[in-house]
């Protein structure tokens, strides 16, 4: 019931890795930590979600609200190795449509 | 026959993944799959979600009731943010069929949430009254589309 976050910076993008739970309890850590990447000076944002095992609308609104973020900035972000059930959640609410899922 | 369950927690997020191990706990004794189970604790923790952010800045120490009602072929959950305990039968009677219009006004307010509810579960009924209770319903062994009739052969045997 807990999130971890690693980040790796790069030139000008990070990568994220996040494993654990994405829920009420603990989207606000992760929402806030991307936050902060977000407005340097990343351009690219690359979030891997291979070890996420759970994740549900409050998470999804983490996502949706950092590629608002970015798009606005000219920026993009990558969402990797998510697992079906997180492309499940994705797809169904229309949002893989939108972003960028890669593998 | 129906055993039933409850479970009150403080409405605070730290206790959405408590209930989501217990929702995990019953489903699989029941006999879901995998994925039936990951469905129903997304539909669990959107119920309560919107529970604890509906209680979140009114009274401090408000509570979260959820009732699960375990059946042979079902199993239904009520989630109530009232925190007063309730008659889990006679809340189900009091709910209203399902409207379209009833949908969208709480869509506008439960956002993404109660879309993934209505997704993932079979049925889905909202009560608007001293809190809000959100009941919902999913059978076991993918009845989802015909469970109707699966009931009215099971009646007729």
């Amino acid at each position: 019931m807990n999130l971890t976050i690693d980040k790796q910076q790069n030139e000008n993008e990070v990568v994220v890795k996040a494993a654990g739970e994405i829920d009420a309890f603990t989207a606000p850590k992760l929402r806030e930590e991307l936050a902060l990447l977000a407005d340097g000076k990343n351009k690219v944002i690359t979030v891997n979600l291979k070890d996420v095992t759970y994740l549900d609308s409050t998470g999804l609104g983490v996502f949706v609200g950092l590629f608002k973020q970015l798009k606005n900035n000219g920026g993009e972000l990558r969402l990797l190795e998510m697992s079906e059930r997180l492309k499940r959640l994705f797809q169904i609410t229309g949002l893989s449509h939108v972003m960028e899922i890669r593998g | 026959m129906m055993d039933y369950i409850e479970m009150k927690i403080p409405a605070k997020p730290e206790y959405v993944g408590v209930m989501r191990l217990t929702l995990s706990g019953i489903a699989s004794r029941m006999g879901y799959t995998y994925e039936e189970i990951e469905d129903l604790k997304i539909a669990l923790s959107e119920a309560v979600t919107n529970a604890v952010q509906h209680a979140y800045g009114k009274d401090e120490g408000g509570e979260v009731i959820v009732g699960f009602g375990i059946y042979d072929d079902k199993l239904e959950i009520a989630v109530a943010d009232s925190g007063k305990s309730f008659d889990f039968i006679q809340t189900k009677n009091e709910l209203g069929p399902y409207t379209e219009s009833s949908t969208v006004e709480q869509l506008t307010e439960g956002g993404l949430g109660l879309f993934l509810i209505e997704t993932l579960m079979d049925e889905v009924r909202v009560l608007n009254h001293s809190g809000v209770t959100v009941f919902m319903a999913k059978y076991l062994g993918g009845e989802r589309e015909n469970h109707d009739t699966a009931i009215a052969n099971h009646e007729t045997n």
